[in-house]
């Protein structure tokens, strides 16, 4: 029998006691920590990749005697929902991890901002977050963490609006440089990372940077936490190690009919059926912040990329051009070329924008709409237009 | 200092400096539509776009610093795909019906189109699909949100410059919009007409109320008499509108385009600008002898102006405790209308009824003023429509007068006399130097102790600025002011008034008297002067404001011979009885949103 290359992890899940953990780090020199995630490889989680030891490297050098770590808990990716479950389940594990951070920066003061969504889980993070500044009392690290609730807007995941929401304003992206590290929360250096990252540098404390290292690729080290919904008999969360192609991914989660893969959610891309077999899951293929969609034959990817469209149109803040006008032109040129109201030579202007929307756009989001509109365009062309 | 190259040339600038200024170095102008030199950085609109090469995203000129190595490209063919996309997608939502907007020939996005030859639009219109309604419920602005480019200038004014907050960004997405409290009327909010909003507005989404019809009515009917009055910034403004240069004076051109109009009689704000002084020197003085003699724990100091009627709208929604502190004297604008339905008719032998006053101002928040109910002292309204400059410079070309040929004229008599402290009114800390001219005189007998009359320390650009002059060898009436040292303070824009009062308020800072004008620079800066405004443009209006007073044979206020004459055949003293009814006024406390 075929061996299936889709290797479960239990990392993120595992129950371990944080306290030991952190006894570990308090002994370490902030620098000795950095290092050790520096080494592990780790890239972050929310979907960017940025390396998380460099990012902390960088607010550590900062000499400021403000700093801040903020967990970036804004889940809302369409397709992602692994965040609720880890907050859900190992919600001390995302704390311990905002505590390792506070100790290698040198900051003092955390906030976890939630996705309003997501409020149910406020009576048990408070309650944890008790036990959690209990713990930090009797350890002598003086770090609190503060909790944060959005209000739906898919923005406020961008870092930078998500720092204009914490500090009482309008959710829109900032300009980059400053960076977070150097000008971030309250424009102190400020290290944000993702909820699943923050629990990944704890289990490095606890089992190395190597083990951690060993798993995965050369440019995707270890594992990740996967959201898996569509046309699956398997939707659910799953912890896999990185590195594996779409193809051996469809295998394990497919339907048998599986005809493509949104990979990375709304703002990722589409990997068409003959091309499962070269994309690799993870940095050197499509990235992924968890969201894998699989959609069978029954689908009309015009109703797939309708949906991302409306999603967007909606979901732009609407500061900058080429994403607030952009979204909208996209949405209705793909309309107005199912109807016929414009030519199908029409989608070349489109992809042409796309490509604008992709380099000219402010933040993340408008430049990451190119992704799914090119990717689902290019490969179902005849969807669109028919 | 950082070295960088654009378009191949090397260029060596500050830290810290953006792409944008970098290039400006070299000649290299790069469009903008967002970026505004008074503003604070945006980066929205995505017009300015560069490459940097090796970079993947192209970056915003307006908003990157320039970082050392750097190699730009301001107009490759990535950099002018995405720039005619990005003019092409403004467009796509905009209200592109240029011939009929007012800013037809003066908006930016217009430019913008031109310059990069958008024919044909590429893309889908999606203005037909929204609801919009054009609001027109201010007497000063009127927002039109299908002209709207939500670059955000008017936004940023009104939060960061003036501190005021009547405008916002509401909604996301297809959805965002520039709105204000509750989505209601400019006229229901905050807003205090200063029109700071309209003079960074690039397209016509915001634009002053125009009266021009109605006047060139009056003026085209033979039954009515139509008096003008001209405010003294815009005589160092209005040639910028006609094909001069900033910093020209052109009084006696504007009293003579006035008069080609047809305006029956051309007279001049200015004259009521040196009877304000007198009625609010000597509201101050009373205040401060209550104060110091009769020891009165009710009088209300530091007195402030009251010429600015965006600041007085100011007030009363933001620091209505401190009403009390504000002279009851109107702005000149009202005490002059009051006037020439009383005084000038009486005189004149005309009935009142068959006079329209036509006020020139550099400022929308006039046409409010104007328009307040308290302003009817003389039995009509006072002021019947207020122009600002633009309209003024409009009225010209709409008559087909070469401005810039024009011999010079002088403002028509009874209310036409004014002195060089009138004319400084229209530069912040003008009214507090004109006040000071008089009253250190009428106290001490003696001219103000400084050089030319020049009260330097009260000029300037400075936010807040504060001076004092100490009272010595005074007369014997004002004896009770031996040896005080009189302070005064000065703001600009009303983000520095709030800090002043606030200052005020926490007890940091003591002062007898306070001049606000509501826009940056004082009036020369004012809502309704010509577009552009920076920095410079103020500076040289600023310059030419202080030249035309250094010229004036007369440069106090008690020195005005046409104020004199009034007190003796009309009104009788400061304060009088006759001055209460027709010159003072009072305010109102408004709500905070």
């Amino acid at each position: 029998m075929k061996k299936i290359p889709v290797h479960r992890v239990d990392l993120i899940f595992e129950k371990i006691t944080c306290k030991e953990i952190f006894e570990k780090v308090m002994e370490a020199k902030p620098d000795e920590i950095i290092q050790s995630v520096i080494d592990s490889g780790l890239k972050g989680r929310g979907g960017a990749g940025f390396p998380t030891g460099l990012k902390w490297q960088f607010a550590a050098r900062e000499k400021n005697d403000e700093k801040y770590i903020v967990c970036n808990a804004d889940e809302g990716e369409p397709g992602t929902f692994k965040d609720r479950e880890i907050l859900d389940m190992v919600p001390e594990k995302v704390f311990c991890g905002m505590a390792i951070a506070s100790r290698a920066i040198g900051a003092k003061i955390g906030y976890i901002y939630l996705r309003g969504e997501y409020k149910f889980l406020v009576p048990k993070l408070e309650e944890r977050l008790k036990d959690f500044h209990g713990l930090m009392k009797k350890m002598g690290h003086p770090f609190t963490i503060h909790l944060r609730l959005g209000s739906g807007a898919y923005i406020c995941g961008e870092e930078s609006a998500l720092f204009e929401s914490i500090e009482g304003r309008r959710g829109e992206p900032r300009n980059k440089p400053p960076y977070p590290t150097k000008e971030g929360l309250f424009n102190k250096p400020t290290c944000i990372n993702n909820v699943e990252t923050l629990v990944y540098t704890v289990m490095i404390q606890k089992y190395g940077a190597m083990h951690f290292k060993e798993m995965g690729t050369k440019d995707s080290r270890g594992s990740k936490v996967f959201s898996v919904s569509g046309d699956t008999p398997k939707a659910g969360i799953f912890e896999l190690e990185l590195g594996m192609s779409v193809k051996e991914f469809v295998e394990e989660f497919g339907d048998g009919d599986t005809k493509a893969v949104q990979v990375g959610g709304a703002a990722g891309f589409c990997v068409p059926r003959k091309r499962f077999d070269e994309t690799i899951i993870g940095f050197e293929g499509v990235p992924t912040g968890g969201s894998m969609k699989l959609f069978n034959s029954s689908r009309s990817m015009y109703n797939v990329l309708h949906n991302y469209l409306d999603f967007f149109a909606e979901e732009s803040c609407g500061q900058c051009t080429p994403c607030r006008v952009g979204c909208q032109q996209l949405l209705k040129g793909i309309e107005a070329v199912k109807k016929g109201e414009k030519s199908i030579k029409y989608l070349d202007e489109l992809v042409k924008l796309a490509a604008t929307m992709k380099i000219a756009a402010k933040c993340g989001l408008g430049q990451s709409v190119g992704n799914a509109f090119s990717s689902i365009v290019d490969n179902f062309k005849e969807e669109i237009i028919y | 200092m950082v070295k960088l190259s654009i378009n191949g040339l090397l260029v060596e600038v500050q830290e810290g400096t953006t792409i944008l200024e970098a290039a400006r170095q070299l000649n290299f102008r790069i469009p903008v539509l967002c970026h505004h030199d008074d503003l604070c950085v945006a980066g929205n609109c995505r017009v300015c776009v560069v490459e940097q090469l090796g970079g993947k995203a192209l970056l915003a000129a307006c908003a990157t610093p320039v970082a050392e190595g750097m190699q730009i490209l301001t107009n490759s063919l990535k950099v002018r795909t995405a720039r005619k996309h990005v003019i092409e997608l403004l467009l796509s939502e905009h209200n592109a019906d240029c011939t009929k907007c007012y800013k037809n020939g003066q908006c930016e996005l217009q430019n913008l189109s031109n310059e990069f030859s958008v024919g044909d639009h590429i893309f889908l219109d999606l203005i037909h699909h929204k609801d919009y309604t054009i609001d027109r419920y201010s007497p000063s602005i009127q927002k039109d949100d299908s002209k709207c480019i939500r670059c955000q200038r008017c936004v940023r004014t009104c939060e960061q410059l003036q501190g005021v907050n009547a405008l916002c960004v509401a909604h996301k997405g297809e959805a965002q919009k520039i709105s204000t409290f509750y989505d209601h009327s400019m006229a229901e909010v905050i807003c205090t007409n200063c029109g700071q909003c309209i003079n960074r507005c690039p397209t016509g989404a915001l634009v002053e109320r125009t009266y021009l019809d109605e006047v060139w009515d009056a003026i085209l009917d033979p039954e009515v008499h139509v008096v003008a009055q001209t405010a003294p910034a815009v005589r160092v403004g209005l040639g910028e509108d006609l094909g001069l240069e900033p910093g020209e004076r052109v009084t006696g051109k504007m009293v003579s385009a006035l008069k080609r109009l047809g305006f029956d009689a051309v007279l001049d704000t200015d004259f009521t600008a040196d009877l304000t002084i007198l009625e609010e020197g000597t509201e101050l003085l009373t205040r401060l002898k209550k104060a110091l003699v009769e020891k009165d724990p009710e009088v209300a100091l530091p007195m402030t102006t009251s010429c600015s009627p965006g600041w007085i709208k100011f007030i009363e929604h933001t620091f209505p405790e401190y009403l009390p502190n504000v002279s009851t004297c109107k702005s000149p604008q009202q005490m002059f209308g009051a006037l020439a339905k009383t005084y000038y008719a009486n005189d004149r032998e005309i009935d009142p009824k068959k006079i329209v006053t036509v006020s020139i101002m550099p400022c929308t928040a006039k046409k409010y003023e104007a328009d307040r109910p308290e302003m009817r002292s003389s039995g009509f309204k006072d002021v019947d429509y207020v122009i600002t400059t633009r309209e003024l410079a409009r009225m010209v070309r709409q008559a087909g007068i070469d401005f810039t040929m024009l011999k010079e004229d002088k403002f028509d008599r009874l209310m036409g006399d004014s002195s060089g402290a009138a004319v400084i009114f229209g530069a912040t800390g003008g009214v507090m130097e004109a006040a000071l001219r008089t009253a250190y005189e009428i106290i001490t007998g003696r001219e103000v102790p400084f050089e030319n009359l020049n009260i330097t320390p009260v000029r300037g650009f400075e936010g807040v600025r504060q001076a004092s002059v100490l009272l010595e060898d005074c007369v014997e009436e004002w004896s009770f002011l031996e040896g005080v040292e009189l302070k005064c303070a000065v703001a600009h824009g009303l983000s520095y008034a709030r800090e002043l009062m606030q200052a005020v308020k926490d007890g940091k800072i003591e002062v007898h008297f306070i001049e606000v004008m509501a826009c940056p620079g004082g009036c020369l800066g004012g809502g309704g002067q010509p577009i552009p405004t920076n920095q410079e443009i103020r500076e040289k209006r600023a310059a030419a404001i202080y030249d035309e007073d250094m010229h004036l044979a007369i440069r106090k206020s008690h020195e005005n011979p046409e104020v004199l004459k009034l007190y003796k055949n009309f009104l009788g003293e400061p304060l009088g009885h006759k001055s209460h009814e027709l010159l003072h006024t009072h305010y109102k406390e408004r709500e905070r949103y």
